[in-house]
């Protein structure tokens, strides 16, 4: 897939700095919250590629980067051939007709003093997209009807929808303009479980119906295992791996991909019983000064068990890269093996 | 782990019966709570499982006696045969934390931000047993700190909980329920609000701390998971009212409840390598506000015949041990756990028919001046595919040719 085809989103070493001010008069910087660090992804024209990663890894960043609604610090982002990184608001308002966002909290991306029809219309009328008023009605109609709501209720407000039918609002506000590119950042994590199977469904069927993208950005590994055609898994900033769905799940090769595999309680009690769980120590470090060499080495259940002295040296002074382990399957660990944790 | 055959393996620990919560609000009167009845043995956990609004929390809170003053609560809470229900405030707290204790879903504001955890904890000892000396509790607390995992235990009795991660303040917030080895601990959400990773620490300090004081456990969470993982009976909540309870393997592999058996099939898998359409309830919780008669699951259940909206029903016996509120048992018992059997794949999205999509493709190819390259085509095929509800048909997906 990754041989032929050329990708419609081409990240190349994305950074997002945050600055850190000092205390004082005089607000230096004293140094920065490196949110995203040096990123590399392509998302290709009817793909689903899922961004998984632990609260602060940087992944929300990342997607929000990439709408240069965060703009990147350093990096490039190439969105159908042009460079996005350093537009301003004018020069990006064309490009986002084709990539669009969903957010994660249905109750606070809506603005609650819109009625529901006006807020699908919105972007139609930004982008100047309808001759006349009776081709906005039809449209937003058909926008919303597509995602499974009564066409009916356009005229009552967010506050009148429930969790999922605000998500879908979301869904239909983001689809307005026809976008190839959907970027969705958690956009079932705030929902019921029951609730949550019908909007990813939904998702599942808008895309191959319409020929979309997704970069689907979550932290609950079932969720991305259903939906993506690839995974890539991130940690402080940084893609640790990236590969084919089941590669990924079947056949980890980072310590940290298989720790977070082993760490996801099954809904089944034999199996959950019967495993053999990797429990990693301590917590995420700070993306203010992450660690020398291999990032994750800290939590490394490898590092601390497994490998001698020398080995570890490695670990300590060398910043591994992504190499490729097998078929469009990249890993940034020294010693990567693979291993089933499932 | 199995319930524990002890002497007095009678008399419940902590008997729940006919629970009902009723808040007074400008709405109306709020039900929340509307008739739980459980039982935990010691040495037992017990998961109770539903999404939010139905009752989980609020059930925890009126057995602790936490909930507010204009809460109305009603039945019974006895723990060792003494009723907790009515008691004052004042001798609900030598309960507390002492027989009774709690851990609470988030620990970012469940410790108090100006003390330093040492001082938390020895608080709680203190409260308990007057006579113990300052110095005999900062060395429980810090043998407390310790027994969670937290590192340089003596030293950390010092810090503040602004210094601690979330994982570890949720370690503080264990130390100091199992302070007191009470018999039961109450816990709310306790992984909801940490990743994934610190979730398998938290859940194993969890069963070390259980292990270690021999306690029983109530544990109310929204993720099946963690319940499959530790939970010997199960207790599924749905509008204020358990409406399934058994063992753990019964509910997950026999439920007798098409709730149940809907949330079961709701679920993506980690494991399925397969990929297999989710099966979503349609649909959503009715409100607690002024319920019509029936049963409350009616209005999205597949099952549904007009009987349903008769009269609610009870909880009748359909095993050992395992109990449903449903009329309709005998058929959910055929589908054996596989949610598609019962619930339809597409009914959640029931009002996406087959014109839909062509009607958006259609307006994408005679709107769309997009870039040269524009995949119009593709799309119009997609969305023109064949049959009536195609789109919504698994077998039909293309999805093989992707990889």
């Amino acid at each position: 897939m990754t041989g032929t085809r050329e990708p419609i989103l081409s990240v190349r070493g994305l950074e997002k700095h945050f600055p850190i001010k000092g205390g004082g008069l005089i607000k230096r910087t004293v140094g920065a919250v490196r949110a995203v660090d040096g990123l590399d992804l392509d998302l290709y024209p009817g793909e689903v590629l899922g961004l998984v990663g632990e609260s602060g890894c940087g992944k929300s960043t990342t997607g929000r980067a990439i709408l240069n609604l965060q703009p990147a610090t350093g990096g490039s982002v190439v969105f159908q051939g042009r460079e996005i990184v350093g537009l301003g608001r004018k020069a990006m308002r064309p490009l986002r007709r084709d990539i669009q966002i969903v957010f994660q909290d249905p109750y606070a991306s809506l603005n609650p003093r819109l009625p529901v029809f006006d807020i699908v219309a919105e972007p139609l009328i930004i982008h100047g997209l309808t001759k006349d008023e009776t081709e906005l009605r039809e449209r937003v109609r058909t926008l919303v009807e597509t995602v499974g709501l009564n066409p009916e209720h356009t005229n009552r407000y967010p506050a009148e929808f429930s969790g999922g039918q605000r998500q879908r609002i979301g869904i239909a506000r983001a689809l307005a303009l026809e976008p190839k590119v959907l970027v969705l950042d958690e956009p079932v994590s705030a929902l019921d479980v029951s609730i949550q199977a019908g909007v990813i469904n939904l998702l599942e069927d808008l895309k191959e119906r319409l020929g979309l993208s997704y970069l689907f950005i979550a932290h609950d590994l079932s969720v991305v295992r259903h939906i993506s055609d690839r995974v890539a898994v991130m940690y402080l900033g940084k893609i640790i791996e990236v590969a084919p769905r089941d590669a990924l799940f079947d056949a980890p090769t980072h310590p940290y991909t298989q720790a977070l595999l082993s760490a996801i309680p099954l809904p089944d009690p034999r199996l959950e019983r019967s495993r053999q769980r990797i429990i990693i120590t301590g917590d995420v470090p700070s993306p203010a000064n992450p660690p020398s060499g291999c990032r994750f080495r800290t939590r490394c259940q490898k590092f601390a068990g497994e490998l001698s002295e020398t080995q570890r040296e490695k670990c300590l002074t060398v910043e591994p890269p992504l190499e490729s382990r097998g078929p469009a399957h990249l890993s940034a660990c020294h010693y990567a093996e693979a291993t089933k944790v499932l | 782990m199995t319930i524990t055959n002890n002497p007095d393996a009678g008399a419940p620990l902590l008997a729940v019966e006919d629970l009902n919560v009723r808040f007074p609000t400008e709405d109306g009167l709020v039900h929340a709570v509307r008739g739980v009845d459980y039982s935990l043995r010691s040495g037992e956990v017990l998961g109770i499982v539903g999404e939010s609004g139905s009752g989980k929390s609020v059930t925890s809170l009126a057995v602790m006696g936490l909930l507010p003053g204009s809460a109305r609560v009603t039945g019974s809470v006895k723990y060792r045969g003494q009723e907790l229900l009515g008691l004052s405030d004042r001798a609900m707290s030598r309960v507390r934390g002492k027989g009774v204790s709690m851990i609470f879903q988030d620990p970012m504001t469940s410790l108090d931000p100006v003390y330093r955890v040492g001082f938390q904890i020895e608080e709680t000892l203190r409260t308990h047993d007057k006579s113990l000396s300052s110095k005999a509790a900062e060395a429980r607390a810090a043998d407390l700190l310790a027994m969670v995992g937290i590192p340089n235990a003596a030293e950390r009795v010092r810090s503040y909980p602004h210094e601690f991660s979330g994982g570890m303040r949720q370690r503080v917030v264990i130390a100091i329920a199992m302070a007191n080895q009470p018999d039961v601990i109450i816990a709310d959400e306790p992984t909801t609000a940490l990743d994934v990773t610190v979730q398998a620490q938290i859940l194993e300090v969890l069963q070390t701390a259980l292990g270690e004081t021999g306690a029983a456990m109530v544990l109310i969470t929204h993720d099946l998971g963690v319940v499959a993982g530790i939970a010997d009976r199960v207790l599924v909540m749905y509008a204020g009212r358990p409406v399934e309870v058994g063992g753990v393997e019964d509910i997950y592999y026999e439920p007798r409840m098409p709730y149940t058996l809907g949330l079961l099939g709701s679920l993506p898998r980690l494991d399925a390598s397969t990929k297999q359409r989710l099966i979503p309830i349609k649909g959503s919780p009715p409100s607690v506000v002024n319920m019509p008669p029936g049963c409350p699951f009616a209005p999205r259940c597949p099952l549904h015949v007009a009987e349903c909206d008769a009269v609610e029903p009870a909880l009748v016996q359909v095993g050992s041990g395992h109990h449903a509120a449903c009329i309709r048992i005998d058929e959910v018992a055929a589908a054996h756990g596989s949610a598609a059997k019962v619930f339809d794949a597409g009914s959640d999205d029931a009002v996406l028919g087959a014109e839909a999509p062509a009607d958006l493709a259609a307006a994408a190819g005679t709107t769309d001046s997009g870039a040269p390259g524009d995949p119009v085509g593709e799309r119009t095929d997609v969305g023109a595919g064949p049959a009536t509800g195609s789109l919504l048909d698994p077998t039909t997906t293309p999805d093989g040719d992707r990889r």
